[in-house]
């Protein structure tokens, strides 16, 4: 018999808060798994601990107990420093409320996960003014994140997250300042990067977002439930 | 994008902040520059009002028991019946190795001409190094002796023969026309009578010998005592005395004023570094958001320090340059008020250069611990900030 890789694989997996005398369970025990170019929506209400497992399998925060093996490779057995050339290789976040630094450009802030690789600048600029183009925004690369729209910034918010062209993309609630409409043309757009091989893992609440996703994931009081 | 564009980017947007930041540093390098102006254009000054003083170092030969007293202060040993020394060997002064301190070298000879039956001591002098060093002799009429047949009397000599300008006086059967008299200074020179050099050698009977040499030097961190064993070592026949007193005591009041300066510098510097800590500590602080974003999206703990202390480079040189400007211009203007006659001593590029480093090394230093505490800040919780 044959053992299947996954993309990643989530094994025992505790995380427990300590804030002064008082302990919070975020995740009390989770195993599962994702494969490679899936659509995962992880549904849960607020507190059920969808963040915080989405902060885990993004190299950010440190379980309590268990592993979060990506690519086979044991992610809190690396350094800090590993960590940091994990998620700049094969992460591409999506935060909740955009955030772009507003003192730099669309092109700029789509640049910025290139700040630490070592492309030629010409390259940079030609690969970020490509995703920028293909969040359809290619006529408003010089213009700074408050002259925009909320979909628009999300969309910036997207072109970032894929400029490296990371294997997984993470969303925090992605949908969850933005009009219906706008939500829509989002989680399209994520789909078709979806299509285009990036394995995508939406954190939301928002039960619409399952019809987009190939898969969920419902997290309820810090337990995971397919 | 590179990690500049972020600092850069991140000084535009906080401009208000970055000037407080920058305003701590112009501060420190200010006062540090405006003390440091004002201790050089004083040092400058003082070695001004000592050359007017006129020599601080006298060279007599070595002789036993004679102590020369000039105009009531005691500037080593000289008398009528002295050795003397040979002037041919004057020149090799200049072979000393700080040669370049000593702004005048007036040699004399000294000795008794009779006078209607009188002795009076007879003075040669090269009139222009004389000229230069007393700077306290003022004629009475006439005009200073340019040839070699014209004396210059001492008020008391021309009272007590009775000479006036434009006459005739007979040293020792030679005849000199008396070119001008003193007005009286005080001092040794009142009983003299002063003539050339070459014509006084001769009549003296003293060719190509020297009594005495008094020379001024430069005394910018006025490194006395050495030109004096330098001289020493040249004239081996020589005593090479020198008037410290007067240096060392008005070096003193600088080296007191250097080092109140060097005090207050820094406690400024310490007041504007926690300015700069604070400050950036703040702006760490504010930033926590952004920090976790860029640690989110693969930025190391090295990357995030880089941004901090470029922009703590950026800011230091900017003050640095600022704190300079400011400081000169300060200089400028309280020199005048803080000392009679007090003249700016000028840009001095050097301290500019220093002003820079320093700032540049002031502001990374005060930032190093914010640097340091954002770069270890931990991505998830700079994330819950989210």
């Amino acid at each position: 018999m044959t053992q299947v890789n996954h993309l990643i694989e989530i094994q025992g997996l505790k995380k427990i808060y300590q804030s002064g005398g008082t302990k919070v369970d975020a995740i009390k025990q989770m195993e599962f798994f994702i494969d490679d170019e899936e659509f995962i929506a992880i549904m849960g209400q607020s507190g059920s601990g969808k963040s915080t497992l989405l902060s885990i399998m993004g190299a950010l925060n440190h379980p309590t107990q268990g592993k979060v093996l990506v690519d086979s490779l044991d992610l809190y057995s690396l350094s800090g420093e590993q960590r940091a050339d994990f998620r700049s290789e094969y992460i591409g976040f999506i935060f909740q409320s955009f955030q772009l630094i507003p003192y730099l450009t669309v092109l700029e802030n789509v640049k910025l996960p290139m700040a630490v690789t070592g492309q030629k600048k010409k390259i940079k600029n030609q690969m970020a003014l490509e995703v920028i183009d293909r969040v359809g925004l290619g006529a408003k690369a010089y213009r700074l994140p408050d002259q925009l729209s909320g979909g628009e910034q999300e969309r910036v918010a997207v072109a970032r997250a894929i400029v490296n062209k990371p294997p997984i993309i993470l969303a925090d609630e992605p949908t969850g300042n933005l009009d219906s409409k706008t939500a829509e043309e989002i989680m399209l757009l994520l789909q078709s990067l979806n299509k285009d091989g990036h394995t995508v893992i939406v954190v939301t609440h928002n039960q619409d977002i399952k019809a987009y996703a190939t898969r969920s994931i419902n997290v309820q009081d810090g337990e995971c439930f397919a | 994008m590179k990690l500049h564009n972020i600092s850069f980017g991140n000084i535009k947007r906080r401009k208000g902040k970055m000037l407080f930041l920058v305003l701590g540093l112009v501060i420190g390098i200010a006062t540090v520059v405006t003390l440091l102006s004002i201790t050089e254009s004083m040092s400058k000054n003082i070695e001004e009002r000592l050359n007017q003083f006129g020599a601080n170092i006298v060279m007599v030969p070595k002789s036993e028991n004679l102590s020369l007293n000039y105009g009531g202060i005691d500037v080593g040993g000289v008398s009528y019946q002295v050795k003397e020394f040979d002037q041919e060997k004057l020149p090799s002064i200049k072979t000393i190795k700080n040669y370049k301190n000593l702004s005048i070298i007036a040699p004399k000879v000294l000795g008794p001409v009779t006078v209607k039956d009188k002795k009076i001591l007879l003075m040669g002098v090269l009139f222009e190094e004389e000229l230069a060093l007393k700077t306290w002799w003022h004629k009475t009429g006439g005009a200073f002796p340019k040839k070699e047949n014209e004396v210059m009397l001492g008020s008391q000599v021309a009272t007590l023969l009775g000479f006036k300008i434009g006459d005739t006086i007979s040293l020792s059967g030679k005849p000199f026309k008396v070119a001008t008299i003193l007005n009286p200074t005080g001092a040794a020179e009142d009983d003299a009578i002063i003539a050339s050099l070459d014509a006084s050698q001769r009549l003296l009977g003293k060719e190509g010998k020297l009594s005495m040499v008094e020379i001024s030097a430069f005394c910018q961190g006025c490194p006395i005592t050495e030109l004096t064993l330098q001289i020493a070592e040249k004239f081996p026949n020589a005593k090479v005395t020198a008037m410290k007193q007067a240096v060392m005591s008005k070096m003193q009041s600088i080296d007191m004023f250097r080092s109140f300066s060097l005090g207050i510098s820094i406690i400024v510097i310490f007041i504007g570094s926690l300015l700069v800590l604070v400050t950036m500590m703040g702006s760490v602080n504010e930033r926590t958001r952004e920090i976790g974003i860029f640690r989110a999206i693969g930025f190391r703990r090295g990357h995030v320090m880089q941004i901090i202390l470029l922009e703590a480079m950026l800011l230091g040189i900017i003050g640095g340059i600022m704190g300079f400007g400011i400081g000169n211009l300060i200089a400028y203007g309280i020199i005048p008020l803080v000392m009679k006659d007090g003249v700016f001593a000028g840009i001095n590029l050097n301290l500019g250069i220093v002003s820079i480093l320093m700032s540049v090394a002031l502001s990374l230093l005060a930032s190093l611990y914010p640097a340091f505490k954002a770069s270890n800040m931990d991505p998830s919780e700079a994330l819950r900030a989210l």
